[in-house]
C-alpha cells in the first residue's frame, strides 16, 4: 500500500493530552492528512530538526533517508496546543518563527480558553489560525490553504504535488523517490 | 438517546460523525481514553485534597485537564461542573471548590454508567450502528 498513493500533506501535531491528540489525528485523517502527533513542543522541535539535517545534505538529492523511520519528515503545517507544560504553543511557535529553516512552516495554535490577548499574541507572533477547543471538521477545513502557502515557500524540500500536474514532477531536482517508483521504504 | 440527554453536547455528535468503517470503534476508544484519564486525575485530586494544607494550584491545574477532556468529548455537565470550579477557585472560596469538585465527581460516575449501558446497546445492535444525532 502506498506505492503510487498520491502525494499528502504532511500534518505535525502537538498535544499533551493523548485524548486530544487521538482527536486530532481523527480529524486530519478524515480530511486526507498524513499525520504525527507529538505529546510536547521539544518533541516536536526533535522531530523539525531532521528538516536541517536533510537540508545540510545535498537538497537535489533523492530524499533517502539514513534514518528510514523519518523518511517523511517534510512537514507542512504544525498545528499545536497553547497550554502544555514545559514548553507552550506559544514559545513553539515562536523557536520556529525564529528558526532559518522553519520559519516559512505554518503553524496553527489550539487553546481551551477563548482569551483575545493571547490570541492576538500567537497571530502577532506568526500563526496562521487560531482554533478554539475541541476543534471541529471545520476548522480543519480551513488549514489547506496555510498547506500550499507553505509549500510554495518550501521549495529547497523536495515535495512533489501530483494536484500541480504532471510537468513539475518530471523535474530532475524534484524528483521524489516514491513518484517513480524507486520508493524508500 | 434518551438517556444521554442533556449528558452529552454537540461535540459528542461530532465524534460520531468521525466514526466511520475503517474506525469502527472511535467514538469508544476515545471515551475508554477519557475515562482512563479523568480517573487518574480525579485520583491525583481527592489527594490534593486530603493530604495536608490544600495546593489549590495543583487542583487548578488538574481541574483545568479534566475540563479540557471532559469538553472534547461533549461531556456538558461534568464540563459545566469544571467552570463553576473554576469560579470558587478564582474567587479563593475553598468549600465551593470542594463542593463544586464533588458535584463533578458525581456526574462524571453518572456519565460514566451511561454511557457504558448506550455502548453495550450499541454492540448489541450490531458493529457501526451508533444512531448518529440523537444524543441532543
Amino acid at each position: 500500500m502506498g506505492m503510487a498513493a498520491e502525494a499528502q500533506y504532511h500534518v505535525l501535531a502537538v498535544d499533551d493530552s493523548l485524548l486530544d491528540r487521538k482527536l486530532i489525528e481523527r480529524l486530519l485523517k478524515t480530511s486526507s492528512y498524513h499525520v504525527t502527533a507529538v505529546d510536547s513542543g521539544s518533541k516536536a522541535l526533535e522531530f523539525l530538526g531532521l528538516l536541517e539535517d536533510h537540508e545540510q545534505n545535498d537538497a537535489n538529492a533523492p530524499s533517502v533517508s539514513l534514518n528510514d523511520h523519518h523518511q517523511d519528515a517534510e512537514v507542512n503545517l504544525i498545528i499545536t496546543d497553547y497550554c502544555m507544560p514545559g514548553m507552550t504553543g506559544y514559545d513553539l511557535l515562536r523557536k520556529i518563527k525564529e528558526s532559518k529553516s522553519l520559519k516559512d512552516i505554518p503553524v496553527v495554535i489550539m487553546s481551551s480558553e477563548n482569551i483575545p490577548s493571547r490570541i492576538n499574541r500567537c497571530l502577532e507572533e506568526g500563526a496562521e489560525e487560531f482554533f478554539l477547543k475541541p476543534v471541529q471538521l471545520s476548522d480543519v477545513s480551513k488549514l489547506r490553504p496555510h498547506m500550499l502557502k507553505g509549500k510554495d515557500k518550501e521549495s529547497q524540500l523536495n515535495i512533489i504535488n501530483k494536484r500541480k500536474g504532471m510537468e513539475e514532477c518530471h523535474s530532475p531536482d524534484k524528483t521524489r523517490t516514491k513518484y517513480d517508483g524507486l520508493e524508500v521504504v | 438517546m434518551q438517556m444521554l440527554q442533556g449528558y452529552l453536547d454537540e461535540q459528542f455528535i461530532q465524534l460520531e460523525e468521525l466514526q466511520d468503517d475503517e474506525n469502527p470503534n472511535f467514538v469508544e476508544e476515545i471515551v475508554t481514553l477519557f475515562f482512563n484519564d479523568s480517573a487518574r486525575l480525579l485520583q491525583n485530586i481527592e489527594q490534593t485534597l486530603v493530604s495536608g494544607p490544600i495546593d489549590f494550584a495543583k487542583l487548578d491545574n488538574y481541574m483545568h485537564q479534566f475540563k479540557g477532556s471532559s469538553s472534547s468529548i461533549g461531556a456538558k455537565r461534568v464540563k459545566n461542573g469544571c467552570t463553576r470550579f473554576k469560579d470558587y477557585y478564582m474567587a479563593g472560596n475553598a468549600e465551593g471548590c470542594i463542593r463544586t469538585f464533588l458535584q463533578v465527581k458525581r456526574e462524571h460516575a453518572i456519565l460514566r454508567t451511561k454511557l457504558e449501558a448506550y455502548f453495550q446497546l450499541a454492540r448489541q445492535a450490531g458493529p457501526s450502528v451508533i444512531p448518529r444525532g440523537q444524543v441532543r
